[in-house]
């Protein structure tokens, strides 16, 4: 396991050693159809440095209990750690309050919780909500639901053939009757970073609330939710490096205090009668039953190892990586980058005249290397470009330049094969 | 390349993929069917034209990756001629083909031209693929309106 000082040792302000970062990912050494893994399906979800599985394990070997009720000693070390978590997650995304962070199962829990509970308590029939085109399906089917039942009316908002949206055409969109937005940060699709700070200071000068799906962005760019003065905030721990099942929601006290419960059960109270309930404060009152505690406490353990090594650092690697990969797929033909944004996280989605992204996927394999093939889960965003699927090969914090060319061999290859 | 990735994509699946038989939407069709993957959201129509219950004529469209292209392809040169009863039979044969129900070694005189896809049961995300047509192919058969969907 790395220390800390390890860990320090593999960024300094000289150099990034990926080998050394890359020591701290076992799951690295092995072996795919013989050949060396090659991951680069990050996009889908990260893979889980040593720092974060023994954080883990140490948790369920030396402290593991119920938090917030036991008097005895282990549920006191097991609160402390999840409330530890909770504060590294306030920090990370720079917070004013822990009471601010609600632990969810991921973004999609989080989302839905928003709907569910602010929704419901504000949309009525006839209001508009606001979404864009290149939004994942879970900041799409919450609020279809949400205006299902209320008779409201979801709203898009266009984007360009680069993939950027059209800012103008969002201006446009905002009414009277737009009671809020939910915008995604980093398209997981195309990569395109979007300017969320714009959309947020244009609905407040309408006091129109903006939830920021943040699920692709917190691995890649520093999110400072006071900067953005963003009133929601979603993202999940595996994307981040931490594991899965675990995520955060992130609204400002005022909203979070006025909206009602999400789930009843324990935790979220603090007096029971048949009669009558008091909800708990805030965070606990949106957190129902027992929640991951493993899984927040790596979480936590992921967002150290990433401030460690910076974000910026991290940032810096992923440019350089989404560069020559964008110029070394340029050299091969009949292939066509999909989002062409300006600002771009590392995504490289792409499609291969006449061969379809399953076969691109199923030969890759073979050659050890896992992208992700498919609609991403934003088939309006498909539709948009009028494609069935991409390939997309996305780019972490310990990829390399060599695991790109394997990825571009591979990709002659096929063509080699269906020609 | 790998010995496993060869058995899959044999000369012919590449070639029906590059050249697609009876790939064309049919004006006279009696029957018609709609197929979709939501996974990958391929898409495919089926179209037959039936007369004293003989598959007088078979085409498909759509958009799909190789294995599913090809097994479309296939499927419609075999089918084409048989009786409805027929092409029942061939669908089950391909079924148990696909699912690994025939072994390794399929009676490949038996299958005739089905056998090059006998590589699709050592990949069990892809027999959804080279199912989808055949599944379509049957709604059609029996005049059934609601889309055929993989999940």
């Amino acid at each position: 396991m790395s220390t800390e000082a390890e860990i320090a040792v593999a960024v300094s302000k000289k150099y990034y050693d990926v080998n050394r970062i890359r020591e701290d990912f076992p799951i690295l050494k092995k072996k795919v159809h013989d050949k060396n893994l090659v991951y680069l399906d990050n996009a889908a979800t990260t893979q889980k440095p040593t720092y974060v599985i023994d954080r883990v394990n140490k948790y369920y070997t030396t402290m593991n209990a119920n938090i917030h009720r036991g008097v005895h000693a282990l549920s006191q070390e097991a609160t402390e750690a999840f409330e530890g978590a909770r504060i590294q997650i306030k920090q990370f995304i720079n917070a004013l309050g822990k009471n601010q962070i609600i632990f969810t199962r991921g973004t999609t829990e989080s989302i839905n919780l928003v709907a569910s509970s602010y929704g419901r308590a504000n949309i009525k029939e006839g209001d508009e909500i606001i979404i864009s085109h290149m939004e994942h399906h879970s900041n799409i089917v919450p609020w279809q639901l949400l205006c299902k039942e209320k008779n409201a009316e979801l709203r898009i908002i266009p984007i360009n053939n680069n993939g950027e949206l059209i800012y103008g055409e969002f201006e446009k969109l905002v009414n009277e009757k737009t009671k809020f937005i939910s915008i995604v940060y980093v398209s997981n699709s195309l990569g395109t970073v979007n300017d969320v700070k714009r959309i947020i200071n244009y609905a407040h000068q309408f006091n129109i609330p903006v939830l920021v799906d943040a699920a692709q962005a917190v691995n890649h760019i520093k999110v400072d939710v006071q900067d953005l003065d963003c009133d929601f905030l979603a993202f999940s721990g595996h994307k981040i490096y931490g594991p899965t099942g675990i995520g955060a929601l992130y609204g400002k006290v005022e909203l979070l205090e006025a909206m009602p419960p999400y789930q009843g059960g324990g935790d979220m109270i603090s007096k029971v009668t048949f009669e009558e309930t008091t909800y708990n404060e805030l965070p606990h009152k949106f957190e129902a039953g027992t929640p991951d505690i493993a899984g927040a406490i790596g979480l936590g353990a992921a967002i150290e190892y990433v401030s460690k090594l910076g974000i910026e650092n991290i940032k810096e690697h992923e440019t350089g990586l989404l560069e020559y990969a964008t110029k070394q797929v340029s050299e091969v033909p009949g292939l066509r980058i999909i989002g062409k944004a300006r600002e771009k996280t590392s995504v490289l989605s792409f499609v291969l005249d006449n061969i379809h992204p399953h076969d691109i996927g199923t030969f890759l394999d073979f050659e050890g290397v896992a992208i992700r093939t498919g609609h991403h889960c934003t088939q309006p965003l498909m539709q948009r470009f009028k494609i069935p699927a991409t390939s997309r090969a996305s780019f972490a914090m310990y990829n390399t330049k060599d695991e790109i060319d394997v990825l571009v061999n591979g990709l002659k290859k096929i063509i080699k094969v269906f020609g | 390349m790998d010995a496993e990735l060869k058995e899959l994509y044999q000369q012919v699946i590449l070639d029906h993929n590059k050249s697609p038989r009876n790939f064309r939407q049919m004006e006279n069709a009696t029957q018609h069917a709609e197929g979709y993957n939501p996974l990958c959201g391929d898409h495919i129509d089926v179209y037959l034209l039936i007369e004293e219950g003989f598959v007088k004529d078979v085409s498909f469209k759509g958009e799909g990756c190789a294995i599913s292209k090809a097994s479309a392809s296939l499927m419609t040169q075999v089918v084409k001629g048989k009786t409805k009863e027929e092409a029942e039979k061939l669908f089950e044969k391909f079924h148990d083909l696909v699912t690994g129900k025939l072994g390794a070694n399929p009676d490949i005189d038996e299958l005739g031209k089905l056998a090059v896809l006998s590589g699709v049961q050592e990949f069990p995300v892809r027999v959804k693929c080279a199912s989808l047509a055949w599944h379509t192919m049957m709604n059609a058969l029996h005049n059934k309106e609601e889309k055929v969907s993989t999940e």
